[in-house]
């Protein structure tokens, strides 16, 4: 029997897709709708400790295959998200609380006010490339603050903790072997990439309101590959791949280049709701295909080959 | 791939139709526009929000929008030959109108009803509004129902109250169509329920991409700007947020009546 059932970080998943960050993970409703079109787990729009309005709109857009965004991590902040989220067991899948700060200290006070709330992991991005404050614009993608905060932040819970990267810094492999040192259970990579900029010739004004904004979308695809597959061979903690994630080809490849879950965000711009169920059936029609029964004879295989 | 830009257009020209109502008419772009679709609205360096289509035309369309805080400021602010973006249609719209359809709009609410308004017979439509300044289209449709809370206009009270009327009256009704505050809207429904008539409402919730990716427009199960704005009630019955809660831009929810009350900032 061919099985794309994965264990990740003591989930058992239905498959190895996980809706990644900030795509429709704002309410208990619109993750509910993502678990019922397949997903295998739901990660919530990161969470910071106040109220944050965001970036004004256009907030994001699309170019074929290029999506731009710069949402600015709009969220109702801590105390807010424990009621929007108290009842997320409700959820059929594992829910991943993801959680953004300036300082480390900010982190833990999220992860503390949240402690209550069911999830099953902490997912921490250190790697937004578009709002003040937050991710590579605050320093966060270098060595030094990704072994801080993830020390910090590995105090704070006994919840499997997920650094979330950027395919932006110069030393990739070191800062994830810096998050693993801290006390990482595992790497998401990454995060939207850019930042890149757009503008509309007939007013000559930049199309999104913040100007710049993160790419995401099959045009990233070939980077987070190569991302997954430099990091694959310098850690021993799992990869979650994302960034670009559309087709199960796309699936598989990311798992050959070392990825042992995948986040979809983007994805559900170009094939709906139900594209994880699409991409899951497509990873099995091809795994039949090919004779491979389940997703260890997959991950990684590039590399050791 | 698809493409998901605004598509920059000139305002081809400005009216104003009632007290802090305005229209703006640019290029008819809109690829098989159904009626209770929606477009995003752009203005370069401020912001974007959505919008009905008023007036459907072969040439043009029109946008008719209410004055409420810093994005509609700057929209009646515009000049003839000023620069708009346009992005869309998004959504589901109304079905097709027979001629036993009854349209109700509610204030700004009747603006994405007019193109429809336009196809059945005007008896059939009713407008309401608060008072005879802010009521829309009383010279478009002249035939139309009309009623202002305060008698100013037609006749005095609820749109609830004429519907009541003709679906107690031996007239054939096949289905009801809404567009207005949901405390009005959810008035409706039940007036359709008590009548057995199909019902179809456009709800309103805070939007940015407008096209079913970053969740902010939730109203419990349902992704606004994607599964609607057009609901049949049925489908929003026993929704625990509808006509209850809605989410503000930095996704905070709120009672409904707050977050009519709300205004962005800077
Ligand atoms: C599908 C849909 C169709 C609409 N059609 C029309 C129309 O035809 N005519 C019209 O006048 N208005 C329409 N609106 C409402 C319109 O979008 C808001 O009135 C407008 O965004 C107000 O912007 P503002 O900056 O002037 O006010 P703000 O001070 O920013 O806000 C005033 C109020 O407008 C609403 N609002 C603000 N921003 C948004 C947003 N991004 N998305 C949704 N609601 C928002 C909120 O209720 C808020 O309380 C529609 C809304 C939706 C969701
Ligand atoms: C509209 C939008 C909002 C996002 N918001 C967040 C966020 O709040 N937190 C986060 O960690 N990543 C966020 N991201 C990044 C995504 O989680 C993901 O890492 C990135 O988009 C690449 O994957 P994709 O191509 O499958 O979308 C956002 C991306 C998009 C497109
Ligand atoms: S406005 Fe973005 S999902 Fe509806």
């Amino acid at each position: 029997m061919i099985t794309i059932k994965s264990d990740f970080l003591g989930m058992k998943l239905s498959n190895p897709l996980i809706l990644a960050s900030g795509i429709m993970g704002t309410s208990v409703g619109s993750m509910n709708k993502i678990a019922d079109n397949g997903a295998g787990a739901v990660t919530i729009k990161s969470i910071s400790k106040e109220e944050r309005l965001g970036h004004n709109n256009p907030t994001m857009f699309s170019f074929g295959d290029v999506f731009m965004n710069a949402v600015g991590y709009s969220n109702p902040g801590m105390i807010e998200a424990k009621k929007e989220f108290s009842d997320i067991d409700k959820i059929g899948v594992p829910v991943i609380g993801s959680v953004i700060g300036t300082k480390a200290e900010d982190f833990v006070a999220v992860i503390e006010e949240l402690k209550d709330i069911k999830f099953d992991a902490i997912e921490i991005p250190l790697s937004c490339p578009h709002t003040p404050g937050f991710g590579v614009l605050a320093g966060q993608g270098t060595p030094e603050a990704t072994y801080r905060i993830t020390k910090a932040v590995r105090k704070a819970t006994r919840l499997p903790i997920i650094i979330k990267l950027s395919a932006n810094v110069p030393d990739l492999t070191i800062v994830a072997k810096a998050a693993e040192k801290a006390g990482a259970d595992a790497i998401n990579m990454g995060n939207t990439h850019g930042p890149g900029m757009r503008i509309d010739i007939d007013s000559g004004k930049p199309i999104l309101d913040f100007k710049v904004g993160g790419i995401s979308g099959p045009a990233i695809t070939p980077v987070t590959v190569r991302c997954v597959y430099d990091i694959y061979q310098s850690i021993k903690i799992p990869i979650i791949g994302t960034g670009g994630i559309t087709t199960g080809r796309d699936a598989i490849e990311m798992m050959m280049a070392g990825a042992s879950a995948l986040g979809v965000g983007t994805g559900i711009y170009y094939r709906g709701f139900d594209v994880f169920k699409k991409i899951a059936n497509e990873m099995e029609d091809w795994m039949k295909k090919k004779g491979h029964l389940s997703l260890k004879e997959i991950i990684g295989v590039t590399y050791e080959g | 791939m698809r493409d998901d830009y605004p598509m920059s257009l000139e305002i081809l020209e400005i009216e104003k139709e009632a007290k802090d109502l305005f229209t703006i008419f640019v290029k008819n772009t809109l690829d098989g526009f159904v009626p209770g679709q929606f477009v995003m609205v752009w203005i370069p360096s401020v912001d974007e929000k959505p919008f009905g289509v008023s007036y459907l035309e072969k040439d043009r369309i029109g946008i008719t929008f209410e004055v409420k805080g810093k994005f509609t400021k700057k929209l009646a602010g515009t000049k003839k030959a000023g620069i708009i973006g346009i992005r869309g249609p998004y959504g589901i719209g109304f079905p097709d109108p027979d001629s036993s359809t009854i349209v109700i709009g509610g204030g700004c609410g009747v603006s994405s009803l007019a193109p429809l308004i336009e196809k059945i017979k005007k008896s059939n439509s009713i407008i309401g509004a608060r008072s005879k300044d802010m009521l829309l289209f009383r010279n478009r449709f002249k035939d139309a129902h009309f009623t202002t809370d305060d008698g100013t206009f037609g006749k005095k009270g609820f749109v609830t109250e004429i519907l009541e009327g003709k679906l107690s009256a031996p007239d054939k009704v096949s289905q009801v169509f809404c567009c207005g505050p949901e405390i009005m809207m959810s008035r409706v429904i039940e007036i359709c329920k008590k009548h057995r008539k199909k019902c179809f409402i456009s709800m309103e919730r805070y939007m940015k991409c407008g096209f079913g990716v970053c969740g902010q427009c939730m109203c419990g199960d349902k992704v606004v700007c994607k599964e609607g704005p057009v609901f049949e009630s049925k489908d929003v019955e026993g929704n625990p947020e509808f006509n209850h809660f809605a989410r503000i831009k930095s996704g905070k929810k709120v009672p409904v009546s707050d977050y009519v009350r709300w205004r962005g900032c800077e």
